[in-house]
Parts: structure tokens; sequence; C-alpha cells
């Protein structure tokens, strides 16, 4: 049994080009940046520990999770949370009813759940917004506390803030490391810019297991 | 043209396009409407009608069958529909994006063209007493060698009407659940659910459908719509005693005795009531859906034990669907070829074409006048069809908010307004042909034009058509030199649906025709009161080969046209 999310001699080819050769260990709290440009492989290996790669990869390697083989699980059953560049967030449940979506249902006190995550995202209050009233920044405040509120094992971070101005960026980055380190879970990021793989802080390497630095 | 919109030529006199469109589907419907309440008050000059008066309604109330028949009427509209909306939602639900999922949407695409009466033939020798599946398990399993005294078709209760609907709107419903589903963003929706632990079905009805369902609204209320008011196959499935509202209309229509169109004209009036009505409660049914439903989705529940149950019966409803109609159709093949053919045996004796030899010149007279007015009406109908869409291109700007109109004649039940279009003709002392039956047509085939052909036609690359204005083109010659070429498979694909659609109308072919018009389809189901299982697979067979063979042209005029442009290929 080891804790954190272990890729174990993972390897991605697609026709004859490998994508993804790692052999990886991510402790809960440490946060592995993936960079390379796009094409490089990245999506592919992101889609891999999510369970929904598509067909005409070929995977070799397996994953484990908390000491859990994931590798043949289905994308439900994994506990692993990611969050994608674009929130998707559910434009028909108003901001309070995509975090409870996201609450698992054996947890009574949901308001109040609800309540807490907003403040801690510094949207208090927010509950009954529309989603499409917020901003892009708020929006992502409140895809990330949807993931977490769904209690995952693992976290995969997708190019999160490519899609925000760069005043934005240093602010989201802080939070959303905060909120990770917080909930303890082994953090895995994928992303071409050079500024997120530094204030990630954490070990930094190309999809082909090559360090970087950064 | 204006600025920042991009090349956009004026519109010139295509505005007449929508407006003659929007004017040839309200004004039938609304002259029909009128047609049926006038007499159904007793107004009826031609006929000694002087009204005002209540007897039409008197005598409708008076029809000891009017309760049995309106109760049927409800529960097989209501049934068909809610079983085709859930068989077909269950198995988006549990298999969108799967290789099985591709493989059923090809299977159940093509059975939409098949004509209603062809697919309730087909059925109908099916689940006969005396059909395929008792033949199948007899004398082996049952030990039945003479077939059972069973009413299986025309039952009283009217399970092989909703039955025979199930299969027909299913592929429909499947159809435009795509459409919608191209719209929203449901593949990465969906994939969030299920990375927040959600099962397939679960997670598919809590965050896709409350987003597709703007779109599938009008296609739903159509079904219903259409599932309460069916004539053709609730002649050929329904129960006879009574028959559902709409079939009792059609034989108070065809009474030989004309004051019987007084009582048929408020049957007609109460079926458009009827409709109105479901239309409107299945409206709060759905608001009331839709509260449980995000409550539903806030509490949280995984639902991830649902799809062990849901995923093989989404699937296997859906094929269950698309291989009755198949076997049926096959059915419809081996009894038109059938020689001597007993009981228990699984295949007749013999084959021969001596029942086509026999049936060849009225096949042949009914075919050619089936083809004339499919085409001529379809031709009408693409024409309109281009010019709106043309004309909304060149006005810039979202659809037109009118264009709901286009649903009209899909909701608005045939048999509420196409008795009325007759007693007007008959009262202004036209005669109908068929050219009127081909004008009515229109009305029926264009929506389904329209539909077929919006959505390409929007998304149509309009780089190329700046790239022709800049090399000097016309607005009309970017229309004719490189829109419609480039789109020629949707406008064919679109042409070969109305096609479909026309060959398929049983209603309007009877009525505007006064009985005097005759195509397969009218042919067809005249033979269902009979029982040569023979003939009626013949006729069934020829009025299914035609919508096909027009989708056949469909793809083979492309691929032909376009055989070395690449940038063509399908």
């Amino acid at each position: 049994m080891s804790a954190g999310l272990r890729l174990d001699h993972l390897r991605i080819a697609r026709g004859g080009a490998v994508l993804v050769a790692l052999d990886l260990h991510v402790a809960p709290g440490e946060v592995v940046t993936i960079m390379g440009p796009s094409g490089s492989g990245k999506s592919t290996l992101l889609a891999a520990v999510l369970g929904h790669l598509a067909p005409g990869f070929r995977m070799e390697g397996r994953v484990w999770l908390d000491g859990r083989d994931i590798t043949a699980l289905p994308v439900r059953a994994r506990r692993v949370g990611i969050l994608f560049q674009d929130d998707i967030l559910f434009p028909h449940l108003s901001v309070g009813g995509n975090l409870a979506f996201a609450l698992p249902a054996r947890v009574h006190d949901r308001q109040a759940r609800i309540a807490t995550a907003l403040e801690a995202a510094g949207l208090g209050g927010f509950e009954g917004r529309d989603p499409a009233t917020l901003s892009g920044g708020q929006r992502t405040r409140v895809a990330l506390m949807r993931t977490l509120l769904a209690e995952p094992q693992a976290l995969l971070l997708d190019e999160p803030f490519s899609r925000l101005d760069a005043a934005m960026r240093a602010q989201m980055r802080s939070f959303m490391l905060t909120r990770a380190a917080e909930a303890g879970v082994p953090v895995l990021m994928v992303t071409h810019d050079v500024e997120d793989a530094r204030a990630a802080g954490g070990r930094v390497l190309d999809p082909l297991g090559t360090p970087l630095r950064v | 043209m204006r600025r920042g919109a991009g090349w956009r030529p004026r519109s010139g006199w295509l505005v007449l396009a929508p407006v003659l469109t929007v004017a040839l589907l309200a004004g039938p419907v609304l002259a029909g409407l009128a047609g049926v309440l006038l007499p159904a008050f007793g107004w009826l000059p031609a006929l000694g009608g002087e009204g005002p008066t209540l007897a039409p309604w008197r005598a409708l109330a008076e029809w000891p069958g009017l309760w049995p028949s309106l109760r049927l009427t409800l529960g097989t509209g209501f049934a068909a529909t809610l079983i085709s909306l859930g068989v077909t939602l269950l198995f988006v639900a549990g298999w969108q994006g799967t290789r099985s999922f591709a493989a059923v949407v090809r299977l159940l695409s093509p059975l939409l063209s098949v004509p209603h009466a062809a697919a309730a033939f087909g059925l109908a020798f099916l689940i006969a007493p005396s059909g395929w599946i008792a033949r199948a398990v007899s004398p082996a399993l049952t030990g039945w060698e003479r077939p059972p005294d069973w009413l299986t078709v025309n039952d009283p209760a009217g399970l092989a009407l909703i039955l025979g609907l199930v299969v027909k709107e299913v592929p429909f419903l499947l159809l435009m659940t795509l459409a919608a589903l191209g719209q929203a963003d449901s593949r990465r929706s969906a994939l969030v659910a299920q990375t927040l632990g959600y099962g397939r079905v679960a997670g598919w009805f809590k965050v896709v459908l409350p987003r597709v369902w703007p779109q599938l609204r009008l296609p739903v209320l159509a079904v219903l719509a259409y599932s309460l008011s069916v004539v053709d196959m609730a002649l050929i499935l329904g129960p006879t005693r009574p028959p559902t509202l709409a079939v009792q209309v059609l034989v108070w229509m065809g009474h030989p005795d004309l004051a019987f169109r007084f009582v048929a004209a408020a049957g007609a009036a109460l079926m458009g009531l009827v409709v109105a009505g479901s239309l409107g409660v299945f409206w709060l049914g759905e608001r009331g859906v839709a509260r449980l439903g995000r409550a539903w989705a806030e509490a949280g529940g995984r639902g991830r034990g649902l799809d062990v149950v849901a995923r093989p019966l989404g699937l296997g409803l859906a094929a269950l669907a698309a291989g009755l109609v198949l076997a049926g159709l096959a059915g419809l093949m081996v009894w038109s070829v059938a020689g001597l053919w007993r009981f228990p045996e699984v295949w007749p004796q013999g084959l021969g074409l001596g029942t086509w030899a026999r049936a060849a010149p009225g096949l042949w007279a009914a075919g050619a006048t089936t083809a004339l007015i499919g085409l001529v009406a379809v031709l009408v109908a693409v024409a309109l069809v281009i010019g709106c869409l043309e004309a909304e291109d060149r006005a810039g700007g979202p659809p037109r908010r009118a264009l709901w109109l286009i649903w009209l004649p899909l909701i608005v039940p045939q048999v509420a307004f196409l008795p009325g279009l007759q007693t007007l003709a008959l009262v202004l002392g036209l005669d109908g042909g068929v050219a009127a039956v081909t004008a009515a047509h229109v009305v029926f085939v264009l929506p389904y034009v329209f539909l077929a052909l919006a959505d390409p036609w929007r998304a149509w690359d309009r780089r190329a058509g700046m790239v022709a204005a800049a090399l000097g083109a016309g607005p009309w010659r970017v229309l004719w030199a490189v829109r419609l070429p480039m789109l020629l498979r949707p406008v064919l694909t679109a042409a070969a649906v109305g096609f479909a659609v026309s060959v398929a109308q049983y209603l309007p072919t009877l009525l505007i025709g006064g009985g005097r018009v005759s195509t397969l389809t009218t042919e067809a189901v005249a033979l269902a009161a009979g029982a040569n299982r023979r003939v009626i697979g013949v006729w069934a067979v020829a009025q299914m080969a035609l919508p096909m063979l027009g989708f056949l042209i469909a793809l083979a005029v492309p691929a032909l046209v376009f055989a070395r442009r690449r940038g063509m290929a399908a």
C-alpha cells in the first residue's frame, strides 16, 4: 500500500509514435507538472489517468491510486478529479446546484457544506447565482470547488489557467495550489506555460519522462 | 452591405419566400380549422346547414363509442409517446459515444424513410397469430398446428397500435436527439459527471438531458400529436369497435349520407381539442418533472447501480425496435413472393412473382401518380426552403421567430383540419385532383425539408461566398455556382426526406383527392380490411421501395458528380 498516484511504467503509443513514457510517483500534497508543446501527449496522459483514452491508442503499464490498481476501472469509479481548461459548469443548475451535484449523497448538511466551500473560494452568498453571470476567474473557482467537493483521491489540472488574463492568473494559481495542498491529494498538472510550472514549485517533466529545469 | 457583418448581398424579391412559406403553411391549417368549426356548429349551407346549432355536438355525444374511443385515443397516444421517448433517452444516455451506439444508429436511421403503413403491415405480419413469431415457435414450443384464436393485431386495448407507433417514432426521436446533442457540449459535460463519480445513465439524465430538452421539446410534442391522431397505422393495427377518434372521424367523413359531415366536423374539432389539451398536460408534466429532476440532481446520488439495469435495457429495447421493423419488412417481402405457405411452416413451399405480375398494372399506375405528386411537391418545397434560408442569410441576424410556424402542420393533427379543407373544396365546387393533392402534400413535406436542410445550410463556410463575391460574382451567381453545388449532398438528402414524407401521406391524399387519387399508400391502406397477405406484401413493399429509391439517388448523384473531388467526399 502506497499513498498517492503512481504511474507504473506507463507507456502510450499511437501508430508507431510513443507519446507518453512515465514512471512516476506523486505523493499526497505534491504537485508534479508535465510540460510540453501542444500535441506532445499531455492530453493523452490525462485521458489515460482519467480512464477515457480514445480507441487507437496503445497503453502499457499500470496506474495506481492509494494502492488501488485503477488501470481497468471506468471513469466514474476512479475517484480522480479533473479541472479542464474550460470550467464546464452546468448551465441549467445554479452555482449552489453545481456544487450540490458534486457533493456525495451521504452528506446531510448539504447547504452548510456548500456555503463553506463558497466562502473558501471568496464567493460567499453566491449559491443562487446563475453561472452565466460569473466572471472567468469566479467560474474557475466554482469549478475547482466542485471538483474538490466530490472528495477525489487525486487531482488533474489541464491547463487550468490558460483562459485567464495575466492579472488573474497569478491569483488563481496560488488559490488553486493552496486548495489542492489543503485537500492533501496528489496533483498532476499539464501545461505549456513555464510560469505555471514555476509557480507549482514541484518537479517538472516532459511527457516522455525527461526532467526539465524551469 | 452592413459594416462588420461580412459579406451580405441585398435580399431583393427573395423576401417573398418566407412570406409565401408562412402563408402556405398557416393558410391551409387555418382555413381547414375554419372549415371544421363552421359545420361543427351546424353552418354549411351547401348541405342545408343554416346553424348555429349544437346538434352536431349532441350527435357526437350520443355516439355510444365516444368515451371508450376517447380513452383509447388518449391511452395509445400517451403510451406510445412516453415509451418512445423513454427508449430513446435510455439508449442515448447509456450508450452515447460507444461502438454499439454507432451500430444501432446506423441500423435505425434508414427506418425513418419507411412509411408508417408499410411498417405497420410488417409488424402485423410478425405478431399476428399466424405471423412469423408464432410460426418460429410452432409447433415445437406451443404445440399449435393451426393459428391460435388470439387478437394480437387490432386488439381492443390498442397494444399493437402502441407497439407500431413506438417502433416508428424511436428512429425519429433518436435522430432529433442526435441533432440536439451536437449543439450542446454533451460529451464533456457527461465526462465531468463521470469524473465526479456519476454512473453513465444517471449522469446523462442529470447534466445532458436538461440541455438538449429545449431542442427536443417540439419533436416530442409532434410525436404526441401524431400518436393521438394517427389514421393509417390505426386502420391497420388499431382496434375497431370502437376505433380511435381519428379513425371514427374518417368513417363519418366517408359516410355516403352527407349529413354525417356535421358530426364528422364536431369529431374533428374534438380531436383538435384533445390534442391541444394533451399538449398542455404534457407541458405541465414536463415542468413538474424538471422541478423534481433538479432536486434529484442536487441530492448528489451517483446512481451507479442504475447502469447495470438501464444500459442493457436501453440497448435491448432500441435494438428490438429496429429488429421488429426490419423483420417486418423482410416478412412483407417474403409474403409478396410466397407461393403456398401453410401455418406452422417458417418458409413458404415455393417462391414466385405471380402476385407481382397480377398487381403490376395497378402498381405502375399508382406508383407513377405517387412519384409525380412527390416530385412536384418536393420541388416546390425545396425551392421555398432554399428561398427562406437564403433570405434569412442575406438579411443577417438570427433565424426569424416566425419559423416556429414550420412545426404547425406537424402539431395540428391532420384529422382536425383536413376534413375542413375538403368541406371548403366541396362548398367552393373545387374538384380535388392530383394538383390539389400535390398542393396539400407541400404543406407536410415543407417542414421536413426545412428541418433537414436548415442546419447544413447555416453551417456552410461563408468565406467561400466572400471569395466568390470578391472575384466579382453577384449574389445569385454565388448561390447557383458556389453554395448550391457545395451543398448538393444535403439538398438532395432533404429532397429525399421530403419525397419519403410525400409518399407516406395517407389522409391528405384520401381527403383532398376525394378518394379518386390513388397512390401506393392509399391503395395499400385500403387493403388492410381484406386479408390477402400476398397482395398486401406487394403493395407495402412497393410503398417502401419508392422512398428508398429516393435516398439511393440522393446518395449516388453527389458521389458520381464529385467522384474526383476529395474535398466533397461524404
